[in-house]
Protein backbone atom coordinates (compact mmCIF):
# COMPACT_ATOMS: atom_id res chain seq x y z
CA UNK A 1 0.00 0.00 0.00
CA UNK A 2 0.73 3.60 -0.58
CA UNK A 3 1.22 5.73 2.23
CA UNK A 4 1.46 9.93 2.20
CA UNK A 5 3.09 10.84 5.55
CA UNK A 6 2.38 14.70 6.24
CA UNK A 7 4.87 16.58 8.05
CA UNK A 8 3.10 19.00 10.29
CA UNK A 9 5.24 21.33 12.55
CA UNK A 10 5.19 25.30 13.87
CA UNK A 11 7.04 26.71 11.04
CA UNK A 12 8.16 29.74 13.14
CA UNK A 13 10.52 27.43 15.02
CA UNK A 14 11.92 26.58 11.89
CA UNK A 15 12.22 30.26 10.72
CA UNK A 16 13.95 31.38 14.25
CA UNK A 17 16.76 28.79 13.66
CA UNK A 18 20.16 29.83 13.12
CA UNK A 19 22.66 28.43 10.62
CA UNK A 20 24.08 25.24 12.85
CA UNK A 21 20.69 24.15 13.93
CA UNK A 22 19.69 24.27 10.81
CA UNK A 23 22.33 22.66 9.49
CA UNK A 24 21.94 19.63 12.29
CA UNK A 25 18.09 19.17 11.19
CA UNK A 26 19.30 18.67 7.08
CA UNK A 27 22.12 16.08 8.65
CA UNK A 28 18.84 14.34 10.44
CA UNK A 29 17.32 14.34 7.35
CA UNK A 30 20.13 13.04 4.71
CA UNK A 31 20.28 9.92 7.69
CA UNK A 32 16.34 9.25 6.73
CA UNK A 33 17.32 9.93 3.05
CA UNK A 34 19.52 7.25 3.48
CA UNK A 35 17.00 4.96 5.66
CA UNK A 36 14.80 5.78 2.57
CA UNK A 37 17.75 4.06 0.03
CA UNK A 38 18.21 1.36 2.16
CA UNK A 39 14.34 0.28 1.84
CA UNK A 40 14.72 0.03 -1.73
CA UNK A 41 11.33 1.17 -2.95
CA UNK A 42 11.00 4.74 -4.37
CA UNK A 43 10.09 7.70 -2.27
CA UNK A 44 8.57 10.95 -3.49
CA UNK A 45 8.56 13.92 -0.90
CA UNK A 46 9.04 17.42 -0.88
CA UNK A 47 9.56 20.36 1.53
CA UNK A 48 7.24 23.17 1.06
CA UNK A 49 7.66 26.63 1.48
CA UNK A 50 6.51 28.34 4.22
CA UNK A 51 2.38 29.41 4.94
CA UNK A 52 3.13 32.93 3.46
CA UNK A 53 4.01 31.66 0.42
CA UNK A 54 0.36 30.44 0.01
CA UNK A 55 -2.41 31.37 -2.32
CA UNK A 56 -5.99 29.42 -1.84
CA UNK A 57 -8.45 29.39 -4.82
CA UNK A 58 -12.02 28.38 -4.84
CA UNK A 59 -14.53 28.52 -8.02
CA UNK A 60 -18.21 29.06 -6.83
CA UNK A 61 -20.75 29.83 -9.73
CA UNK A 62 -17.94 29.84 -12.18
CA UNK A 63 -16.07 32.88 -10.54
CA UNK A 64 -12.44 31.92 -9.69
CA UNK A 65 -11.85 33.46 -5.79
CA UNK A 66 -8.38 34.20 -4.95
CA UNK A 67 -6.99 34.70 -1.28
CA UNK A 68 -3.49 35.32 0.28
CA UNK A 69 -2.60 32.79 2.72
CA UNK A 70 -2.98 28.90 3.32
CA UNK A 71 -7.04 27.24 3.88
CA UNK A 72 -6.98 27.18 7.45
CA UNK A 73 -5.11 29.47 10.36
CA UNK A 74 -3.95 26.59 12.29
CA UNK A 75 -1.09 25.98 15.09
CA UNK A 76 1.01 23.40 13.19
CA UNK A 77 1.01 24.02 9.39
CA UNK A 78 1.73 21.37 6.91
CA UNK A 79 5.51 21.70 5.92
CA UNK A 80 6.57 18.79 3.63
CA UNK A 81 5.72 15.29 2.62
CA UNK A 82 6.12 11.70 1.84
CA UNK A 83 4.92 9.29 0.36
CA UNK A 84 6.33 5.30 0.71
CA UNK A 85 5.24 1.43 -0.14
CA UNK A 86 4.51 0.25 3.27
CA UNK A 87 3.12 -3.49 3.63
CA UNK A 88 1.05 -2.03 6.44
CA UNK A 89 -0.21 0.61 8.45
CA UNK A 90 2.60 -0.46 11.48
CA UNK A 91 5.16 -0.10 8.47
CA UNK A 92 4.33 3.42 7.78
CA UNK A 93 4.16 4.19 11.57
CA UNK A 94 7.40 2.96 11.74
CA UNK A 95 9.07 5.20 8.67
CA UNK A 96 6.99 7.93 10.11
CA UNK A 97 8.37 7.46 13.78
CA UNK A 98 11.83 8.13 12.01
CA UNK A 99 10.90 11.55 10.62
CA UNK A 100 13.00 14.16 12.63
CA UNK A 101 9.40 16.50 12.48
CA UNK A 102 7.71 13.68 14.77
CA UNK A 103 9.79 15.03 17.62
CA UNK A 104 8.32 18.40 17.72
CA UNK A 105 5.54 18.66 15.89
CA UNK A 106 3.34 15.61 14.30
CA UNK A 107 3.18 13.18 11.18
CA UNK A 108 -0.13 12.73 9.74
CA UNK A 109 -0.32 9.20 8.01
CA UNK A 110 -2.81 8.38 5.35
CA UNK A 111 -3.22 5.54 2.77
CA UNK A 112 -3.69 7.12 -0.62
CA UNK A 113 -6.94 5.89 -2.10
CA UNK A 114 -6.37 3.09 -4.82
CA UNK A 115 -9.07 2.93 -7.17
CA UNK B 1 -33.89 -31.81 14.49
CA UNK B 2 -34.49 -28.01 13.37
CA UNK B 3 -34.14 -27.42 17.40
CA UNK B 4 -30.78 -29.75 17.08
CA UNK B 5 -29.19 -27.90 14.25
CA UNK B 6 -29.82 -24.46 15.72
CA UNK B 7 -28.28 -25.50 18.96
CA UNK B 8 -25.37 -26.98 17.44
CA UNK B 9 -25.10 -23.77 15.89
CA UNK B 10 -25.28 -21.37 19.01
CA UNK B 11 -22.93 -23.62 20.11
CA UNK B 12 -20.48 -23.76 16.86
CA UNK B 13 -20.78 -19.81 17.18
CA UNK B 14 -19.49 -19.76 20.29
CA UNK B 15 -16.45 -20.92 19.18
CA UNK B 16 -15.59 -21.13 16.12
CA UNK B 17 -17.58 -17.70 14.81
CA UNK B 18 -14.47 -15.61 15.67
CA UNK B 19 -11.94 -17.92 14.67
CA UNK B 20 -13.53 -18.07 10.75
CA UNK B 21 -13.89 -14.58 10.54
CA UNK B 22 -10.01 -13.98 11.80
CA UNK B 23 -8.75 -16.47 9.55
CA UNK B 24 -10.26 -15.22 6.52
CA UNK B 25 -9.85 -11.49 7.25
CA UNK B 26 -6.07 -12.43 7.27
CA UNK B 27 -6.63 -14.13 4.16
CA UNK B 28 -8.28 -11.80 1.99
CA UNK B 29 -7.27 -8.31 4.19
CA UNK B 30 -10.80 -7.37 4.72
CA UNK B 31 -12.15 -8.01 8.08
CA UNK B 32 -15.39 -6.76 7.47
CA UNK B 33 -15.90 -9.00 4.10
CA UNK B 34 -14.63 -11.97 6.36
CA UNK B 35 -17.21 -11.14 8.83
CA UNK B 36 -20.06 -11.05 6.26
CA UNK B 37 -19.21 -13.94 4.76
CA UNK B 38 -18.86 -15.85 7.49
CA UNK B 39 -22.57 -14.64 9.04
CA UNK B 40 -23.86 -15.92 5.40
CA UNK B 41 -22.29 -19.38 5.74
CA UNK B 42 -23.71 -19.97 9.50
CA UNK B 43 -27.31 -18.58 7.34
CA UNK B 44 -26.56 -21.48 4.82
CA UNK B 45 -26.41 -23.74 7.19
CA UNK B 46 -29.44 -22.90 9.08
CA UNK B 47 -31.08 -23.68 5.77
CA UNK B 48 -29.77 -26.84 4.69
CA UNK B 49 -28.51 -28.76 7.37
CA UNK B 50 -32.07 -29.81 8.32
CA UNK B 51 -32.57 -30.88 4.90
CA UNK B 52 -28.87 -32.58 3.55
CA UNK B 53 -27.95 -33.50 7.27
CA UNK B 54 -25.33 -32.30 9.66
CA UNK B 55 -22.00 -32.35 7.70
CA UNK B 56 -19.38 -34.97 9.76
CA UNK B 57 -16.72 -31.62 10.12
CA UNK B 58 -19.58 -28.87 10.76
CA UNK B 59 -17.15 -25.96 11.35
CA UNK B 60 -15.18 -27.03 8.47
CA UNK B 61 -17.95 -26.86 5.94
CA UNK B 62 -18.81 -23.39 7.64
CA UNK B 63 -15.38 -22.10 6.78
CA UNK B 64 -15.17 -23.51 3.63
CA UNK B 65 -18.50 -21.87 2.85
CA UNK B 66 -17.75 -18.79 3.54
CA UNK B 67 -14.09 -18.96 1.65
CA UNK B 68 -16.11 -19.71 -1.35
CA UNK B 69 -18.41 -16.82 -1.03
CA UNK B 70 -15.64 -14.55 -0.32
CA UNK B 71 -13.99 -15.50 -3.17
CA UNK B 72 -17.17 -15.33 -5.70
CA UNK B 73 -17.52 -11.70 -3.87
CA UNK B 74 -14.21 -10.83 -5.21
CA UNK B 75 -14.80 -12.10 -8.14
CA UNK B 76 -17.10 -9.49 -8.74
CA UNK B 77 -15.52 -6.41 -7.17
CA UNK B 78 -12.60 -4.80 -9.30
CA UNK B 79 -10.86 -3.84 -6.42
CA UNK B 80 -9.63 -7.24 -5.60
CA UNK B 81 -8.66 -8.18 -9.08
CA UNK B 82 -5.20 -7.78 -7.65
CA UNK B 83 -5.72 -9.69 -4.21
CA UNK B 84 -7.54 -12.58 -5.98
CA UNK B 85 -4.48 -13.23 -8.68
CA UNK B 86 -1.89 -13.42 -5.56
CA UNK B 87 -4.57 -15.53 -3.53
CA UNK B 88 -4.83 -17.77 -6.41
CA UNK B 89 -0.85 -17.77 -7.72
CA UNK B 90 -0.13 -18.90 -3.61
CA UNK B 91 -1.53 -22.59 -3.66
CA UNK B 92 -0.19 -22.76 -0.25
CA UNK B 93 -2.29 -19.69 1.10
CA UNK B 94 -4.42 -20.02 4.24
CA UNK B 95 -7.70 -19.69 2.11
CA UNK B 96 -6.62 -22.95 -0.38
CA UNK B 97 -7.87 -25.56 3.00
CA UNK B 98 -9.41 -25.16 6.09
CA UNK B 99 -6.24 -24.16 8.66
CA UNK B 100 -5.61 -25.80 11.57
CA UNK B 101 -6.26 -25.57 15.30
CA UNK B 102 -2.93 -23.98 15.97
CA UNK B 103 -3.28 -21.49 12.83
CA UNK B 104 -6.76 -20.43 14.10
CA UNK B 105 -5.78 -19.82 17.59
CA UNK B 106 -3.01 -17.53 15.73
CA UNK B 107 -5.42 -15.80 13.47
CA UNK B 108 -7.93 -15.33 16.32
CA UNK B 109 -5.02 -13.59 18.45
CA UNK B 110 -3.54 -11.52 15.07
CA UNK B 111 -7.22 -10.43 15.23
CA UNK B 112 -7.02 -9.35 18.78
CA UNK B 113 -4.19 -7.27 18.32
CA UNK B 114 -5.71 -5.47 15.21
CA UNK B 115 -8.51 -4.91 17.15
CA UNK B 116 -7.28 -3.13 19.91
CA UNK B 117 -4.55 -1.22 17.53
CA UNK B 118 -3.54 2.21 18.94
CA UNK B 119 -5.00 3.84 15.52
CA UNK B 120 -8.54 3.23 16.30
CA UNK B 121 -10.07 5.32 18.89
CA UNK B 122 -10.82 3.11 22.36
CA UNK B 123 -14.86 3.03 21.99
CA UNK B 124 -13.90 1.38 18.36
CA UNK B 125 -11.78 -0.95 19.84
CA UNK B 126 -13.92 -2.49 22.12
CA UNK B 127 -17.23 -2.52 19.81
CA UNK B 128 -14.60 -4.42 16.98
CA UNK B 129 -13.55 -6.84 19.20
CA UNK B 130 -16.68 -7.70 20.66
CA UNK B 131 -18.30 -7.77 17.25
CA UNK B 132 -15.23 -9.78 15.13
CA UNK B 133 -13.46 -11.53 17.41
CA UNK B 134 -16.28 -12.73 20.12
CA UNK B 135 -18.85 -12.44 17.11
CA UNK B 136 -21.90 -10.55 19.94
CA UNK B 137 -24.48 -9.18 17.68
CA UNK B 138 -24.49 -5.24 16.90
CA UNK B 139 -27.74 -5.17 19.23
CA UNK B 140 -26.11 -6.57 22.13
CA UNK B 141 -22.56 -4.45 21.91
CA UNK B 142 -24.99 -1.36 22.02
CA UNK B 143 -27.13 -2.40 25.34
CA UNK B 144 -23.78 -3.28 27.05
CA UNK B 145 -22.36 0.82 26.31
CA UNK B 146 -25.91 2.16 26.62
CA UNK B 147 -25.61 3.51 23.11
CA UNK B 148 -28.67 3.08 20.54
CA UNK B 149 -28.29 0.55 17.92
CA UNK B 150 -27.73 2.66 15.09
CA UNK B 151 -24.59 4.20 17.05
CA UNK B 152 -23.11 1.24 17.51
CA UNK B 153 -24.05 -0.22 14.03
CA UNK B 154 -22.38 3.19 12.63
CA UNK B 155 -19.09 2.86 14.85
CA UNK B 156 -18.94 -0.53 13.63
CA UNK B 157 -18.81 -0.10 9.99
CA UNK B 158 -16.35 3.11 10.35
CA UNK B 159 -13.81 1.21 12.46
CA UNK B 160 -14.09 -1.87 9.99
CA UNK B 161 -13.38 0.69 7.23
CA UNK B 162 -10.66 1.81 9.03
CA UNK B 163 -9.44 -1.32 9.84
CA UNK B 164 -9.01 -2.45 5.92
CA UNK B 165 -9.01 1.23 4.35
CA UNK B 166 -5.69 2.08 6.99
CA UNK B 167 -3.73 -1.33 6.68
CA UNK B 168 -4.27 -2.01 9.95
CA UNK B 169 -2.16 -5.48 9.98
CA UNK B 170 -4.01 -8.38 11.48
CA UNK B 171 -0.72 -9.85 12.77
CA UNK B 172 0.48 -10.39 16.53
CA UNK B 173 2.99 -7.93 16.77
CA UNK B 174 7.03 -9.01 16.47
CA UNK B 175 8.28 -9.25 20.32
CA UNK B 176 9.72 -6.37 20.35
CA UNK B 177 6.70 -4.32 19.40
CA UNK B 178 4.18 -6.96 21.77
CA UNK B 179 5.40 -4.88 25.02
CA UNK B 180 3.92 -1.47 24.17
CA UNK B 181 0.74 -2.78 22.59
CA UNK B 182 -0.03 -4.79 25.67
CA UNK B 183 -1.58 -2.18 27.81
CA UNK B 184 -4.26 -1.32 25.18
CA UNK B 185 -5.13 -4.57 24.70
CA UNK B 186 -5.53 -5.11 28.37
CA UNK B 187 -7.59 -1.90 28.52
CA UNK B 188 -10.32 -3.39 25.79
CA UNK B 189 -10.24 -6.40 27.76
CA UNK B 190 -11.16 -4.81 30.65
CA UNK B 191 -13.71 -2.52 29.28
CA UNK B 192 -15.36 -5.12 27.62
CA UNK B 193 -15.60 -7.22 30.98
CA UNK B 194 -17.12 -3.77 32.78
CA UNK B 195 -19.82 -3.40 29.92
CA UNK B 196 -21.30 -7.21 30.73
CA UNK B 197 -20.51 -6.66 34.74
CA UNK B 198 -22.87 -3.65 33.78
CA UNK B 199 -24.90 -2.28 36.59
CA UNK B 200 -26.59 -4.75 38.78
CA UNK B 201 -29.72 -4.07 39.07
CA UNK B 202 -30.78 -4.57 35.61
CA UNK B 203 -28.21 -6.68 33.75
CA UNK B 204 -29.12 -5.96 29.98
CA UNK B 205 -29.87 -9.03 27.99
CA UNK B 206 -26.88 -11.22 27.42
CA UNK B 207 -24.54 -8.99 29.49
CA UNK B 208 -22.86 -12.33 31.15
CA UNK B 209 -21.86 -13.73 28.28
CA UNK B 210 -20.00 -10.34 27.44
CA UNK B 211 -18.29 -10.83 30.43
CA UNK B 212 -17.35 -14.51 30.18
CA UNK B 213 -16.63 -13.55 26.70
CA UNK B 214 -13.73 -11.06 27.76
CA UNK B 215 -12.49 -13.63 30.13
CA UNK B 216 -12.27 -16.00 27.62
CA UNK B 217 -10.40 -13.69 25.50
CA UNK B 218 -8.07 -12.81 28.47
CA UNK B 219 -7.17 -16.29 28.98
CA UNK B 220 -6.37 -16.63 25.32
CA UNK B 221 -3.91 -13.11 25.64
CA UNK B 222 -2.52 -15.38 28.32
CA UNK B 223 -1.26 -18.16 26.51
CA UNK B 224 0.51 -14.83 23.90
CA UNK B 225 2.05 -13.82 26.62
CA UNK B 226 2.85 -16.47 29.59
CA UNK B 227 5.30 -14.29 31.16
CA UNK B 228 3.08 -11.04 31.35
CA UNK B 229 2.10 -10.59 34.72
CA UNK B 230 -0.67 -8.05 34.30
CA UNK B 231 -2.10 -10.08 31.76
CA UNK B 232 -2.48 -12.65 34.51
CA UNK B 233 -3.53 -9.66 36.55
CA UNK B 234 -6.51 -8.74 34.98
CA UNK B 235 -7.52 -12.20 34.14
CA UNK B 236 -7.14 -12.58 37.97
CA UNK B 237 -9.29 -9.74 38.66
CA UNK B 238 -12.07 -10.46 35.87
CA UNK B 239 -12.57 -13.91 37.55
CA UNK B 240 -12.74 -12.60 41.08
CA UNK B 241 -15.47 -10.02 40.24
CA UNK B 242 -17.03 -12.69 37.81
CA UNK B 243 -17.13 -15.08 41.12
CA UNK B 244 -20.18 -12.63 42.69
CA UNK B 245 -22.12 -12.42 39.68
CA UNK B 246 -24.81 -14.97 40.79
CA UNK B 247 -25.13 -12.79 44.46
CA UNK B 248 -24.71 -9.84 43.41
CA UNK B 249 -28.88 -9.27 42.87
CA UNK B 250 -31.46 -10.59 44.91
CA UNK B 251 -34.74 -12.12 43.18
CA UNK B 252 -35.81 -8.96 41.95
CA UNK B 253 -33.30 -7.94 40.54
CA UNK B 254 -32.49 -5.75 43.22
CA UNK B 255 -28.57 -4.61 44.06
CA UNK B 256 -27.02 -6.59 46.98
CA UNK B 257 -24.08 -5.20 48.79
CA UNK B 258 -20.75 -6.99 48.93
CA UNK B 259 -21.08 -6.82 52.79
CA UNK B 260 -24.95 -8.27 52.39
CA UNK B 261 -24.20 -10.76 50.01
CA UNK B 262 -24.53 -14.74 50.13
CA UNK B 263 -21.43 -16.20 50.15
CA UNK B 264 -22.32 -19.45 49.84
CA UNK B 265 -23.37 -18.36 46.23
CA UNK B 266 -20.19 -17.45 45.19
CA UNK B 267 -17.84 -19.16 42.85
CA UNK B 268 -15.13 -20.79 44.42
CA UNK B 269 -13.78 -22.72 41.71
CA UNK B 270 -13.06 -18.94 39.95
CA UNK B 271 -12.07 -17.64 43.47
CA UNK B 272 -9.26 -20.65 43.46
CA UNK B 273 -8.24 -19.66 40.32
CA UNK B 274 -8.09 -16.07 40.73
CA UNK B 275 -6.55 -16.24 44.07
CA UNK B 276 -3.77 -18.84 42.33
CA UNK B 277 -2.87 -15.93 39.80
CA UNK B 278 -2.83 -12.79 41.37
CA UNK B 279 -0.32 -14.71 43.95
CA UNK B 280 1.61 -15.53 41.19
CA UNK B 281 1.50 -12.08 39.35
CA UNK B 282 2.19 -10.49 42.67
CA UNK B 283 5.65 -11.96 42.56
CA UNK B 284 6.82 -9.85 39.74
CA UNK B 285 6.42 -6.56 41.29
CA UNK B 286 3.35 -4.18 41.19
CA UNK B 287 0.98 -3.55 38.27
CA UNK B 288 -2.35 -1.54 38.36
CA UNK B 289 -4.42 -4.95 36.86
CA UNK B 290 -2.32 -6.94 39.59
CA UNK B 291 -3.11 -4.79 42.90
CA UNK B 292 -6.64 -4.50 41.87
CA UNK B 293 -7.17 -8.24 41.68
CA UNK B 294 -5.55 -8.72 44.96
CA UNK B 295 -8.03 -5.90 46.50
CA UNK B 296 -10.36 -8.16 44.81
CA UNK B 297 -9.12 -11.77 46.25
CA UNK B 298 -9.28 -10.01 50.33
CA UNK B 299 -12.81 -9.38 49.23
CA UNK B 300 -13.33 -12.60 48.03
CA UNK B 301 -11.44 -14.73 50.54
CA UNK B 302 -13.14 -13.31 53.50
CA UNK B 303 -15.71 -15.56 55.68
CA UNK B 304 -17.68 -13.24 56.56
CA UNK B 305 -18.28 -8.87 55.22
CA UNK B 306 -17.04 -8.40 59.02
CA UNK B 307 -13.69 -10.48 58.62
CA UNK B 308 -12.51 -8.59 55.71
CA UNK B 309 -9.04 -7.27 55.98
CA UNK B 310 -9.25 -3.58 55.35
CA UNK B 311 -5.77 -3.43 56.49
CA UNK B 312 -4.65 -5.18 53.67
CA UNK B 313 -6.40 -3.47 51.14
CA UNK B 314 -5.92 0.15 52.85
CA UNK B 315 -2.02 -1.02 52.12
CA UNK B 316 -3.19 -2.39 48.50
CA UNK B 317 -4.93 1.17 47.48
CA UNK B 318 -1.63 2.91 48.20
CA UNK B 319 0.52 1.13 46.37
CA UNK B 320 -2.22 1.41 43.51
CA UNK B 321 -1.99 4.90 44.05
CA UNK B 322 1.70 5.09 43.06
CA UNK B 323 1.36 3.25 40.15
CA UNK B 324 -1.47 4.96 38.69
CA UNK B 325 -2.12 8.22 40.61
CA UNK B 326 -5.88 8.56 39.93
CA UNK B 327 -8.48 10.62 41.52
CA UNK B 328 -10.59 7.53 41.43
CA UNK B 329 -8.02 5.17 43.08
CA UNK B 330 -8.04 7.75 45.62
CA UNK B 331 -11.15 7.69 46.22
CA UNK B 332 -11.12 3.64 47.05
CA UNK B 333 -8.42 4.40 49.22
CA UNK B 334 -10.44 6.81 51.26
CA UNK B 335 -12.86 4.56 52.04
CA UNK B 336 -10.08 1.86 53.24
CA UNK B 337 -8.95 4.85 55.25
CA UNK B 338 -12.14 4.73 56.55
CA UNK B 339 -12.92 1.12 57.21
CA UNK B 340 -9.56 1.02 59.06
CA UNK B 341 -9.35 4.60 61.22
CA UNK B 342 -12.90 5.07 61.63
CA UNK B 343 -15.04 7.50 59.42
CA UNK B 344 -13.76 10.78 60.50
CA UNK B 345 -9.83 10.01 58.88
CA UNK B 346 -12.12 8.87 56.10
CA UNK B 347 -14.08 12.01 55.90
CA UNK B 348 -11.13 13.69 56.06
CA UNK B 349 -9.01 12.04 52.68
CA UNK B 350 -12.47 12.06 50.80
CA UNK B 351 -12.66 16.44 51.32
CA UNK B 352 -9.21 16.58 50.08
CA UNK B 353 -10.08 14.95 47.14
CA UNK B 354 -12.87 17.07 46.97
CA UNK B 355 -11.19 19.81 47.16
CA UNK B 356 -9.11 18.38 44.64
CA UNK B 357 -12.14 19.34 41.83
CA UNK B 358 -11.55 16.41 39.23
CA UNK B 359 -14.11 14.44 40.69
CA UNK B 360 -17.08 16.99 41.21
CA UNK B 361 -19.43 15.41 38.85
CA UNK B 362 -18.20 11.75 39.97
CA UNK B 363 -21.25 10.86 42.19
CA UNK B 364 -19.39 8.12 43.79
CA UNK B 365 -17.68 11.52 45.63
CA UNK B 366 -20.57 12.75 46.70
CA UNK B 367 -22.23 9.25 47.76
CA UNK B 368 -19.01 8.08 49.43
CA UNK B 369 -18.86 11.34 51.62
CA UNK B 370 -22.63 11.55 52.47
CA UNK B 371 -22.11 7.88 53.72
CA UNK B 372 -19.51 8.90 55.80
CA UNK B 373 -20.84 12.30 57.37
CA UNK B 374 -23.90 9.89 58.02
CA UNK B 375 -21.93 7.33 59.96
CA UNK B 376 -20.75 10.21 61.96
CA UNK B 377 -24.58 11.44 62.74
CA UNK B 378 -23.95 14.76 60.52
CA UNK B 379 -27.22 13.76 58.45
CA UNK B 380 -28.05 17.21 57.43
CA UNK B 381 -24.53 17.40 55.54
CA UNK B 382 -25.38 13.39 54.56
CA UNK B 383 -28.71 14.62 53.27
CA UNK B 384 -26.79 17.40 50.91
CA UNK B 385 -24.52 14.94 49.69
CA UNK B 386 -27.00 12.48 48.93
CA UNK B 387 -28.67 14.83 46.76
CA UNK B 388 -25.31 15.95 45.14
CA UNK B 389 -24.82 12.71 44.21
CA UNK B 390 -28.38 12.08 42.61
CA UNK B 391 -27.57 14.96 40.64
CA UNK B 392 -25.27 13.26 39.01
CA UNK B 393 -26.07 10.02 37.70
CA UNK B 394 -28.29 8.94 35.67
CA UNK B 395 -27.85 4.97 36.42
CA UNK B 396 -31.59 3.72 37.68
CA UNK B 397 -30.47 1.29 40.02
CA UNK B 398 -27.95 4.03 41.71
CA UNK B 399 -30.52 6.46 42.03
CA UNK B 400 -32.69 3.85 43.86
CA UNK B 401 -30.34 3.00 46.04
CA UNK B 402 -29.18 6.65 46.70
CA UNK B 403 -33.24 7.79 47.24
CA UNK B 404 -33.48 5.33 49.75
CA UNK B 405 -30.44 6.10 51.49
CA UNK B 406 -31.64 10.15 51.38
CA UNK B 407 -35.23 9.31 52.63
CA UNK B 408 -33.35 7.35 55.48
CA UNK B 409 -31.21 10.25 56.33
CA UNK B 410 -33.77 13.09 56.18
CA UNK B 411 -36.51 10.30 58.31
CA UNK B 412 -34.04 9.77 60.93
CA UNK B 413 -32.51 13.40 61.12
CA UNK B 414 -31.43 13.91 64.80
CA UNK B 415 -32.16 10.60 65.77
CA UNK B 416 -28.64 7.91 66.13
CA UNK B 417 -28.70 5.02 64.64
CA UNK B 418 -25.84 3.16 64.11
CA UNK B 419 -25.52 0.37 61.12
CA UNK B 420 -22.91 -2.13 60.67
CA UNK B 421 -19.60 -1.44 59.45
CA UNK B 422 -19.01 -0.76 55.82
CA UNK B 423 -21.99 -0.01 53.98
CA UNK B 424 -20.57 1.87 51.14
CA UNK B 425 -20.79 4.97 48.68
CA UNK B 426 -23.22 3.80 46.23
CA UNK B 427 -23.14 0.48 48.02
CA UNK B 428 -21.46 -1.72 45.15
CA UNK B 429 -18.99 -4.36 45.70
CA UNK B 430 -16.32 -1.88 44.57
CA UNK B 431 -16.39 2.41 44.22
CA UNK B 432 -15.21 2.51 40.82
CA UNK B 433 -17.43 3.13 38.19
CA UNK B 434 -18.77 -0.03 36.31
CA UNK B 435 -17.73 1.42 33.24
CA UNK B 436 -14.54 2.72 33.87
CA UNK B 437 -11.25 1.28 34.34
CA UNK B 438 -9.45 2.95 37.27
CA UNK B 439 -7.44 4.79 35.05
CA UNK B 440 -10.44 6.83 33.95
CA UNK B 441 -10.47 6.15 30.46
CA UNK B 442 -14.32 6.50 29.77
CA UNK B 443 -16.03 4.68 27.18
CA UNK B 444 -19.40 5.20 27.89
CA UNK B 445 -19.43 7.91 25.33
CA UNK B 446 -22.12 9.50 23.12
CA UNK B 447 -20.34 9.83 19.69
CA UNK B 448 -22.36 9.73 16.89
Amino acid sequence: MQYMLLLYGDESGWAAMNEEETAAVFAEYGKLDEFFKSRGSEVQGAELQPTSTATTLRVRDGETLVTDGPFAETKEQLGGYFVVDCASLDEALEVAARIPAAKDGSIEVRPVMQR
Amino acid sequence: MTAGIAGLLARLHRHEWGRAVASLARAFGDPGLAEEMVQEAYAAALARWPEEGVPDRPAAWLHTVARNRAVDRLRRDRRYTERLAELERDASSTVAEVPSDKELLDDELAMLCACCHPALAMPARVALTLRLVAGLGTAEIARAFLVPEPTMAQRLVRAKRKLRDAGIPIEVPPPERLGERLDGVLAVLYLTFNAGYSSPAAPPAGSADVAREAIRLARLLLRLVPREPEAAGLLALMLLQHARRAARTDATGRLVLLEDQDRSRWDRRAIAEGVALVDQALRHGAGPYRLQAAVAAVHATAATAAGTDWERILALYTELLAVQPSPVVALNRAVAVAMVHGPQAGLAAVDDLAADGRLDGYHLLHAARADLLRRLGRRREAARSYARALGTTTDEAERRFLKERLAEVEERTGRARTRGRGRWGAGYDRVTNPREPLGGCACREDDP
